[in-house]
């Protein structure tokens, strides 16, 4: 588990403090993928390197699995980073070294390996991440996502508790976001590792993380599980980010002055995503439905659906509809009575 | 054709390269043990790196700055007593090579620090991400990224140094260049001077090829 307390974090420009992070408690959960979304100069990246102490922290204490990190002396910190591993927005890979070598390069540097075990391990790293045939060609003659591939093989060389993501999809087309995406939650599920990934996409949040966090000027604003946050946003700044992959569908008030009756927002997750239920609900009660905007999808591998309606009826056929809603397992939220 | 090369003597020539060639080696030899240690150290020191050090660079600074704004001839003269306390004389080649090392250490040591520059900051990170210390930041990972940098930088220091050694006649230490001022230039004899100047053209050459060779090899792209 890793535990911010009052941790907070300002860079020195020219003789003037400047807050990145400002004091954050946090904790993540063993095992899980915790993902934070902010915009650039929201402070993610800052505190994603407090972690490993790529930065350091100007306050406050951080702690993973009890280890007090800040408080950790130069060799202690380097053997410690072994049990964290990093990926990269640019890879960040040796353009000098083949893919195994650079594969083999945290090994070599904790020298505790011998060369044959690191050389078998290496073999282990490229099967998992499909790049078995690739070993001896040099980071220039991969595409973007093989790069990727190389850096978290090279993370995991150490077998580490804790796998933190720098922005690690956003250079890659969306096609090859997906392959990483999916790599990155296996290696969660069937190796049990913790990771925290930070992100501007909101997609990538939906698609692996278990918990999000959203920072806006250096402060987490809003923090739950995935599905609370995607599904009702509270924060200006969480409901944007949500908006952003939602574009399309009348979500105006100016789209609402043509519509009659009122205006409800229904979200389903789980089974009921699947279940006919507002059909049934506008034929037992009579009332009629026409559907402004909509999404279906899956968060994380939970599928979910969200529905902008508006209710034309008489008002017992409407209050006799949302009941019959939600006791079909639909959280509703009306926008407009 | 025979009377245009009349003032030739094919020996004095052979004798003349390989003073050049001697000097070129011992120097570039020494310049590269010295320089790259410098310049690791510049690099280092230098804003927002890994021992940024502002006082430290800034002394550090000025005094390659110095070094390197002196004229070879000037300095070739001025270390003369320091040149003999090291090599025991300040006549031939090997009174030539020391000042030859103090001239092109500097020179060579900001080609490193630019070199080293050149590297990805995210490299850096990744590095010490994986646990890694200084000195395995510097050997395993800023070094080899910075290798066709550095060869570069060798290869121009080395061509600097060619033209160095035209000077070291000063010091009675010979060599291609030398042979140019006193038969060519001074005695009038064109043949001499066509002849030199074509053999260090070619040396030149010879550097700059081998030089390009070792970046491209070295690149992975």
């Amino acid at each position: 588990m890793i535990e911010f307390q009052q941790v907070h974090k300002a860079y020195n420009v020219q003789g003037r403090q400047i807050p990145a992070l400002q004091p954050t408690d946090l904790q993540v959960r063993r095992g899980e993928v915790f993902g934070l979304i902010g915009h650039s100069g929201a402070g993610k990246s800052t505190l994603l390197r407090l972690i490993n102490r790529l930065e350091e922290p100007s306050g406050g204490c951080i702690f993973i699995d009890g280890v007090e990190v800040t408080a950790l002396d130069a060799n202690g910190l380097r053997s410690f980073r072994r049990k964290i591993g990093m990926i990269f927005q640019h890879f960040n890979l040796l353009a000098s070294k083949t893919v195994a070598e650079n594969v083999a390069m945290p090994m070599k540097l904790a020298g505790d390996a011998h060369r044959t075990a690191i050389a078998q391990r290496v073999r282990e790293l490229l099967v998992r991440v499909g790049l078995s045939d690739h070993a001896d060609k040099y980071p220039a003659q991969l595409s973007g996502g093989q790069k990727q591939r190389v850096g978290i093989a090279r993370a995991l060389a150490t077998g580490p508790d804790i796998l933190l993501c720098d922005e690690a999809t956003s250079a890659l087309d969306p096609q090859t976001t997906t392959q990483v995406l999916q790599l990155l939650a296996e290696i969660n599920r069937e190796l049990g590792l913790t990771i925290v990934l930070i992100t501007h996409e909101m997609d990538v949040i939906r698609r692996v993380c278990d918990r999000v966090g959203v920072m806006d000027a250096g402060v987490i604003v809003e923090l739950g599980d995935v599905a609370d946050v995607f599904l009702h946003p509270q924060h200006p700044t969480t409901r944007r980010f949500v908006q952003e992959g939602d574009e399309g569908g009348l979500v105006t008030d100016e789209d609402w002055l043509q519509v009659q009756g009122s205006i409800v927002r229904l979200t389903f997750l789980g089974e009921s995503t699947y279940a006919p239920v507002l059909g049934r609900v506008a034929r037992e009660t009579g009332i009629d439905y026409s559907i402004l905007a909509g999404r279906i999808g899956c968060i994380k591998d939970q599928p979910c659906g969200q529905l902008t309606v508006a209710l034309s009826g008489s008002e017992s056929q409407a209050l006799a509809a949302r009941e019959q809603l939600q006791a079909a397992g639909v959280t509703l939220e009306v926008i407009r009575a | 054709m025979s009377a245009m090369i009349v003032n030739i003597d094919w020996y004095e020539i052979w004798l003349a390269t390989l003073d050049t060639l001697l000097m070129l080696g011992g120097s570039l030899l020494f310049t590269v043990l010295l320089g790259l240690p410098l310049g690791v150290l510049l690099f280092l020191l230098g804003p927002r790196q890994l021992f940024a050090h502002r006082g430290a660079y800034a002394v550090l600074s000025l005094v390659v700055n110095v070094l390197r704004s002196l004229p070879f001839i000037i300095l070739l003269i001025v270390m003369i007593p320091f040149t003999v306390l090291l090599t025991g004389t300040s006549l031939g080649v090997a009174g030539a090579i020391p000042p030859l090392v103090v001239g092109a250490t500097p020179f060579f040591a900001r080609l490193v620090e630019t070199a080293l520059r050149e590297v990805d900051r995210g490299i850096i990170e990744a590095t010490q991400s994986m646990g890694a210390t200084t000195g395995q930041i510097i050997w395993s990972a800023l070094l080899p990224e910075a290798r066709p940098g550095i060869i570069a930088a060798v290869t121009v220091t080395a061509i600097t140094l060619v033209s160095y050694t035209a000077m070291a006649g000063v010091v009675g230490a010979g060599g291609l260049g030398d042979l140019a001022i006193r038969f060519g230039y001074q005695r009038f004899q064109t043949d001499v001077m066509v002849v030199t100047v074509v053999l260090l053209l070619v040396l030149v050459q010879i550097l700059q090829m081998l030089g390009d060779r070792l970046v491209v090899h070295f690149s992975r792209k």
